[in-house]
């Protein structure tokens, strides 16, 4: 049985900043799809919860170019790429007509394998991320919320949806293995192109060398490397992801070069 | 709190963050929704909130207040099976029957919103649910049993 904690349940996205303030002491269930678990296992005791399930935060609007922070997964699937096919690749449908966009977002390195699969695909389009939090509320690009994403609220994510995207990944074995390795591309209107990594770190990462060179698929792919810094865990070998991203980096742009 | 469970309102003492799959298994004595990994990866557990098929070990009670909770109970009983239920009947679609009860409500949920899917859409809506049992062949020709009406 779950213990008598401190819950709040707002029913407006202005009344789930002020629940939240500078964030300490808050524990935030969106989906509940990673936190739950904690809960449920005992390696989490929250003191003071907030569910956001009413807070109103799940607009999916403009083509998919801002998404709400309680967006679920699922109604991001027919989105253009990279978004679309990387959220139809995580889970299954059931987790993602649960799990949020916000969550996602937040997904740290997860106990045996790297979480937060829509983090690559969203840099790849350039998302500017709005969040709440100690010094008040915040846009910024996706790369900065990652780098200080602790104590901040994600009320929801916009970005320009590019001229072509691409989405490749290892397969998965099960549907609920997390992704091992996805890289995704993108090109912007203005011809710019973009380029971002999950699976090769504890958050999405940018290949800012392989964007430089991405005219040049065969060099790009080896640049990747250079962003990274790969791991082992249950899902593969930093060995295998040393010799897997720069195939991935090749295949993302020979998509978006297929789409001109 | 409240749920509508099977139709009839159920009130809910729990605390706010117990999972739905508590509350109807310990508080509401309802146990064909089946604890099985506790953290979203099986299906065991899959019920119908508001008609769609939900993980219960994954949602805190508070989030679905007032909300509409369907079980295997609620779709069919042992003297009229709902078409889904007679149709894992008769292709053998269960062996233990541990993960039936959420293969059952997601494949209930798919024919309700698409009644003739294709192979792949069934491939994917029942993709997150175990089975060690049967293999999942007896489980397809089951769900293209109740797609085709064989089975009622």
């Amino acid at each position: 049985m779950t213990a008598v904690t401190d819950v709040v349940l707002p029913v407006s996205p202005d009344e789930a900043v002020s629940v939240f303030g500078d964030g300490s002491g808050v524990t935030v269930i969106a989906g509940g799809t990673i936190v739950m678990p904690d809960i449920t296992a005992g390696r989490l005791r929250p003191a003071k919860t907030m569910l956001l399930a009413r807070a109103g935060l799940a607009t999916v609007a403009h083509e998919g170019s801002t998404l709400g922070a309680m967006a679920p997964l699922e109604e991001l699937v027919d989105l253009a790429a990279p978004v679309g096919p990387c959220a139809a690749n995580i889970a299954d449908r059931e987790i993602r007509l649960q799990a949020t966009v916000g969550g996602n977002l937040c997904a740290g390195q997860g106990g045996d394998a790297p979480r937060g699969d829509l983090q690559g695909a969203l840099l790849a389009v350039g998302a500017q991320v709005r969040s709440a939090g100690a010094d008040g509320t915040t846009t910024e690009p996706l790369e900065d919320f990652l780098a200080r994403r602790h104590g901040r609220l994600v009320l929801d994510v916009t970005y320009e949806v590019p001229a072509a995207g691409a989405f490749v990944a290892l397969d998965r074995p099960h549907t609920h293995e997390y992704t091992a390795l996805a890289v995704s591309a993108a090109r912007l209107a203005d011809g710019t192109i973009r380029l971002a990594a999950t699976g090769a770190g504890s958050a999405g990462v940018r290949l800012h060398s392989a964007e430089a060179v991405a005219a040049d698929p065969d060099a790009a792919g080896t640049a990747a490397l250079q962003d990274v810094q790969l791991h082992d865990d249950v899902l593969a070998s930093a060995w295998y992801r040393e010799r897997a991203l720069p195939v991935l980096v090749r295949r993302a742009l020979a998509r978006l070069e297929e789409s001109r | 709190m409240n749920l509508n469970v099977n139709g009839r309102r159920r009130e809910v003492e729990s605390p706010p963050l117990t999972t739905l799959l508590d509350v109807l298994r310990e508080e509401l004595g309802i146990h064909s929704p089946k604890i099985g990994c506790e953290q979203g990866g099986c299906g065991a557990c899959t019920v119908l909130v508001d008609g769609q098929p939900t993980r219960s070990c994954l949602l805190p009670v508070a989030a679905v207040d007032g909300a509409e909770i369907t079980t295997v109970e609620g779709i069919g009983t042992p003297d009229r099976l709902a078409p889904v239920q007679a149709a894992f009947h008769k292709e053998y679609g269960s062996q233990c029957g541990f993960c039936t009860p959420g293969f059952l409500l997601a494949t209930h949920a798919l024919l309700e919103r698409s009644p003739h899917p294709s192979r792949e859409d069934i491939e994917e809506a029942l993709a997150g649910h175990v089975c060690r049992c049967t293999g999942y062949v007896k489980i397809l020709a089951a769900v293209q049993s109740a797609m085709n009406g064989s089975a009622s």
